[in-house]
């Protein structure tokens, strides 16, 4: 195979901070020795690959996924869509984009999950998909509500929806959320303050796309998803021996 | 003004949360019939050529409790250490699993192939590794660690060799605790606290 390059080190000052009291279950879970740096190698620029052959035809629909299309989800009908990038700002095409979140009440259908508000029969609440040879993705599904947990005397999740994103190497693994335009409760979680820098939390935040939205159907959010790119290889430098 | 360079910044992470398996392991989370098949089962099929091998450790947090709700993957090379799409990998090697610590014990198993040895840039040979990634409640960004053997010439890896405190080398050796079994326990922080990775 064709030398691509090494990855584009992580920026880390983007992502959020390991460690952060405000989001208490986070104190334990941090390492506090400073990671180990290296140059990537064939362990990290390589990747599973999935085919289109694997996914059904209702992966991406999760208004209907769930009863097997025979009763659709109870919500606000949305279409989440978008472009999953590299930093090179090319589109990443045929990579995995998987999402998860709660139905419309703010219920997650989790065995761990014991919130008052109501499973809905009709909504599992995962979806998949690859993206097409451009990079683009879309979801059919409905708007989740927010939900109170266990961290602060009174903390609430803003509406958010869970995305995985794969690309086409093991070192481009990101997992993140997308958050609605103008829910008021993005200011005031603890999870969504661990990105410490504001306009890097902004690039979370869906805005509302009436282009993209159907009439009498659906209404879209837009997402686009960067994920790290590679060093161009114009010099390689050889180690000793080479 | 300079010339701008044009590059994109990565999405941020965020945290993958208590109930990750809904998305990445529907069938843990109790959601077995949504899709017609669950991805990365294991990362072997029938046929693959080298030693099948067991993996079993838990993940501890900094209070040294085993995380019932932590979710790995991994990726490895297969015997001969190719990659999955690389020329002459084994077919029934894809290299790639999705597991989870137990509900109750925290206790995770990962059955696989036991990779080879892999050829990195400018010549280096790198011992034979299962790279490992873990997300989970309160990891606001997923690791990145490795899994090394015990019974493998480990001293001339180049990953290994970078550890400055070389006692902290063995946090990332798989311990052989009967043929073809192995144990490798990851500690989050504190006292034992795993090498994890900026690769």
């Amino acid at each position: 195979m064709a030398d691509l390059g090494p990855l584009i080190p992580r920026n880390r000052d983007i992502h959020p901070v390991p460690y952060d009291p405000g989001y208490k279950t986070s104190v334990a879970r941090s390492p506090s020795q400073p990671l180990l740096s290296m140059e990537s190698g064939a362990s990290e620029e390589t990747g599973p690959t999935f085919g289109h052959g694997t996914f059904g035809a209702l992966d991406n629909n999760l208004i209907m996924n769930f009863s097997k299309g025979t009763a659709p989800a109870i919500g606000e009908r949305i279409l989440m869509h978008g472009k999953v990038l590299d930093e090179r700002g090319r589109g990443v095409p045929n990579t995995l984009v998987e999402i998860w979140q709660a139905n419309a009440g703010g219920r997650y259908r989790h065995k761990k999950d014991g919130y008052l508000a109501p499973l809905d029969p009709n909504f599992g609440g995962c979806g998949r998909t690859l993206t097409d040879d451009e990079g683009n993705y879309q979801f059919l599904t409905i708007r989740p509500g927010a939900y109170p947990w266990p961290n602060r005397g009174n903390d609430w999740r803003p509406m958010h929806i869970h995305i995985s994103v794969f690309g086409h190497s093991f070192g481009q693994r990101l997992i993140t959320q997308m958050y609605f335009q103008g829910d008021p409760l993005i200011d005031l979680c603890p999870i969504a303050a661990t990105i410490k820098n504001r306009s890097q939390l902004d690039r979370l935040v869906a805005p509302l796309d009436m282009s993209n939205s159907r009439p009498l159907d659906f209404l879209a959010y837009k997402f686009d998803i960067v994920l790290r790119g590679r060093r161009q290889t114009m010099f390689e430098n050889k180690l000793e021996g080479m | 003004m300079v010339q701008p360079l044009d590059i994109h910044e990565e999405t941020p992470s965020q945290t993958a949360g208590p109930y990750v398996h809904i998305g990445l392991m529907p069938s843990f989370a109790g959601i077995p019939d949504v899709y017609e098949n669950q991805l990365g089962e294991s990362p072997i099929a029938d046929g693959a050529k080298g030693e099948v091998i067991e993996i079993v450790g838990s993940i501890y947090d900094g209070t040294g409790w085993a995380m019932r709700d932590a979710l790995f993957e991994s990726w490895q090379a297969d015997a001969s250490g190719k990659f999955a799409g690389q020329d002459g990998a084994d077919p029934n090697v894809s290299g790639y699993c999705r597991f989870a610590a137990d509900g109750e014990t925290g206790e995770y198993t990962l059955k696989t192939v036991k990779p080879g040895s892999i050829a990195g840039r400018g010549g280096q040979v790198h011992a034979p590794h299962i790279s490992l990634w873990i997300v989970a409640r309160g990891i606001n960004i997923g690791l990145q660690t490795r899994i090394y053997f015990e019974d493998e010439d480990n001293s001339n890896d180049p990953l290994l060799s970078r550890i400055e405190q070389r006692q902290r080398v063995d946090t990332l050796i798989a311990k052989k605790t009967a043929y073809g079994k192995y144990r490798f326990d990851v500690r989050l922080q504190g006292e034992g606290e795993t090498v994890f990775l900026d690769i």
